[in-house]
């Protein structure tokens, strides 16, 4: 997928002006939140779940190599085939290989983020191969040649109307004057277009919400079903899967399986939650007659033993998303690329380089609360403040912000300077403020690029003393 | 270099002791239960999860009450069942008003009967296993999917549920092909958050819960 990253500042802009897609994210504002308050208060272990499930992975990641075998043997010994992959290119050839082999020309496919970050489909497609998406958002934001916008809800960026819109333009051969004002027929509708396909398809491509060394088996959690009837109905079943995605025994996968669901939809268990091991067994009567892993790196390797280590504990639930101010204000796609809000602030820059990405970092208010929520209790507003310095020391950052930055700097390193500046700052702002004490724009400043600060609240003034002042005054705190 | 040796270098290359010292994971103390609570609970959650549950105490009126079933829901009076010695050998004979085949599912199904190998009471989930006489496509095709759970196999906790999992597969290497973990019907929120049953599985799971 070609980033656009880089606009991050003008994707944002765009979005902020986007009626219908704020219209959309009010609803990730109110429902979430709720309901993964409502599910962690049921159950009183959840705290120390958190500690279990990030020491969990904090052991595996120490050992990685270790476990990815473990697991590669496991699956051999069952009859399936493991695929290692370094990048993304790598993957997609080796995916459209197997395709090629099985004589396929129709793929279904359940939610796989992997599945974006190497734009499997696109590469498919060129190579004369249908990929066709199953769960319900995927395949409303595929007809509509979107990209997901939420790790779990991928078209909530998608109003109801925009969705009866997009099927009466897919699906022509309905008739035109059907009635699609219940969200239960636009699911029907899909349902019934989706069924036939998934009785023709030729192979199965799925995620993995987690690989089992124990028994060799892909896991993937799904409400709708879809994934299941990919990964069954096919010839060929295909899981994609990063290398982060290793536990090493199914006492293990319990623990981050209590955290997962409760964490993205408030669930105490989604729906379906399915165990692969291998291929059909030889007396079965259903079941793909193939089994076959990809595990990819993409540059995932090179966080272990940095500061970044930690993102790899996540388990993609998107609960920071949708407690993130800035993840409400502006949606998935202003981040450019496949992860968005802050885990995606937090990885993307790891995983396609902080050229392209360095704005993301900065699309933080460091407010914590994704730190808060995060049920790997993942440090993300540590890791952006590690990108910001980095975008600093690396010139990445705008003109005038490392110019302020310097400013800032040369009087902070200079006590005395800093002193009488503050001091000089302090009496003039108030002045400018007048006897209402509050600045209505900033002063010396050009009002152009100042506006957005002051059009629409004014800014308390400095009371005309500065903080050393006041304390020698005797009216410093705590006096 | 091959891509596998190329990953495993660069793990080997940057991997760092974790350091951190070993927690034991809790078990939530809701699914340690046992007897008549721990059904009680499964049924809760079960149902909290939009799951119907009927219990029955005589497997012999089983069939009865799939057909009762199947008239309450205005269905055809047909269905697919798994071929295993628990619903095999149920009296279908003396029903012969309710059309039956065995084997998988297929999209023309809209009913299927199946068995599970466990139940588990912590989330009112159902551990169904893939194998020639419970095949996985009953679980997902048809719309309705009804499931006999016997009542002696509702386990607490995940913990016990994988413990016998192991036992009953020679230590987990005949592990079966599928584990589906199912806790209530099918269901997506992908339009603008509304929750609609029935997306691409079952639009309802009646369990059968045998009193045994």
């Amino acid at each position: 997928m070609q980033p656009t990253s880089h606009r991050f500042i003008d994707n944002a802009h765009d979005a902020l002006n986007n009626e219908t897609l704020q219209q959309a994210l009010g609803n990730v504002r109110v429902n979430f939140i709720e309901k993964r308050r409502i599910a962690v208060e049921a159950l009183p272990e959840f705290d120390d779940l958190r500690k279990a499930g990030r020491e969990i992975r904090d052991r595996v990641l120490s050992d990685l190599d270790t476990h990815l075998l473990a697991f590669e043997a496991r699956v051999k010994e069952q009859g399936g085939q493991v695929h290692w992959c370094a990048d993304a290119d790598s993957a997609r050839k080796t995916v459209l290989r197997i395709c090629q082999e099985a004589g396929a020309r129709r793929v279904t496919k359940g939610k796989t983020m992997i599945g974006e970050e190497i734009g499997i489909n696109e590469y498919l497609e060129a190579n004369h191969i249908e990929p066709i998406e199953t769960d319900l958002g995927e395949y409303i934001i595929q007809l509509r040649h979107e990209t997901p916008s939420h790790l779990i809800a991928p078209a909530v960026h998608v109003t109801q109307k925009q969705v009866e819109e997009t099927f009466r333009k897919a699906h022509r051969d309905l008739d035109p004057q059907r009635n699609l004002d219940e969200p239960s027929s636009l699911l029907a509708e899909a349902r019934e277009k989706l069924r036939q396909r998934f009785l023709s398809a030729d192979v199965g491509i799925t995620g993995a919400n987690f690989l089992v060394a124990e028994t060799g088996s892909s896991v993937i959690v799904t409400n709708e079903g879809n994934g299941d009837l990919t990964q069954t109905l096919p010839r060929v079943h295909i899981a994609l899967a990063s290398i982060d995605k290793v536990v090493p025994t199914l006492d293990d996968l319990t623990v981050l399986l209590r955290l997962l669901a409760r964490s993205a939809t408030g669930q105490e268990m989604s729906v379906y939650t399915t165990l692969s091991t291998g291929p059909r067994r030889v007396d079965d009567h259903d079941g793909p007659g193939a089994y076959h892993v990809v595990i990819l790196d993409n540059g995932r390797s090179k966080l272990l033993g940095t500061e970044k280590q930690d993102l790899l504990r996540c388990i993609r639930c998107g609960a920071c998303l949708n407690h993130c101010p800035i993840y409400h204000a502006v949606g998935g796609h202003a981040y450019g690329w496949v992860y968005g809000g802050p885990i995606g602030a937090a990885l993307t820059p790891a995983l396609i380089g902080l050229e392209e990405t360095h704005h993301l970092p900065n699309a933080s208010t460091l407010c914590g609360r994704c730190e808060q929520v995060c049920p790997m209790q993942i440090p993300i507003p540590n890791i952006l403040r590690h990108w910001r310095e980095e975008e600093l020391r690396r010139g990445l950052a705008p003109v005038a912000m490392r110019r302020g930055i310097g400013i800032w700097a040369f009087f902070a390193k200079r006590p005395v300077l800093y002193r009488l500046a503050t001091r000089i700052g302090a009496r003039l702002l108030r002045n400018f403020a007048g006897k209402t004490g509050r600045l209505t724009r900033v002063p010396l400043a050009p009002p152009a690029l100042t506006r957005g600060w002051t059009d629409m609240r004014d800014l308390p003034a400095p009371s005309g003393k500065t903080f050393h002042a006041l304390y020698r005054q005797g009216k410093g705190a705590g006096r | 270099m091959s891509d596998r040796d190329t990953i495993l270098a660069s793990i080997r290359n940057h991997k760092r002791p974790s350091g951190a010292p070993l927690v034991t994971p809790p078990i939530p103390a809701r699914g340690q239960v046992e007897g008549a609570e721990r059904q009680a609970l499964f049924v809760k959650m079960a149902t909290a999860a939009s799951a119907t549950v009927e219990l029955v105490d005589d497997p012999e009126i089983i069939p009865e009450l799939v057909g009762q079933y199947l008239a309450r829901h205005n269905l055809p009076s047909r269905l697919v069942l798994a071929s295993d010695a628990m619903i095999a050998n149920l009296p279908w004979a003396d029903h012969p008003l309710i059309a039956h085949r065995t084997g998988p599912a297929t999209g023309q199904d809209l009913v299927a009967l199946t068995s599970a190998f466990a139940g588990v009471a912590e989330t009112g989930t159902l551990a169904l296993v893939s194998g020639p006489e419970t095949p996985t496509t009953l679980n997902f095709l048809p719309e309705y999917s009804l499931v006999l759970l016997s009542a002696s196999a509702i386990r607490g906790t995940y913990e016990e549920l994988w413990r016998d999992l192991r036992d009953a597969t020679n230590d987990g290497h005949d592990w079966p092909r599928t584990v589906n973990l199912v806790t209530g019907p099918s269901r997506s929120a992908d339009i603008e958050q509304k929750l609609l049953m029935g997306a691409h599985g079952p639009r309802k799971l009646h369990i059968l819960l045998l009193n045994d």
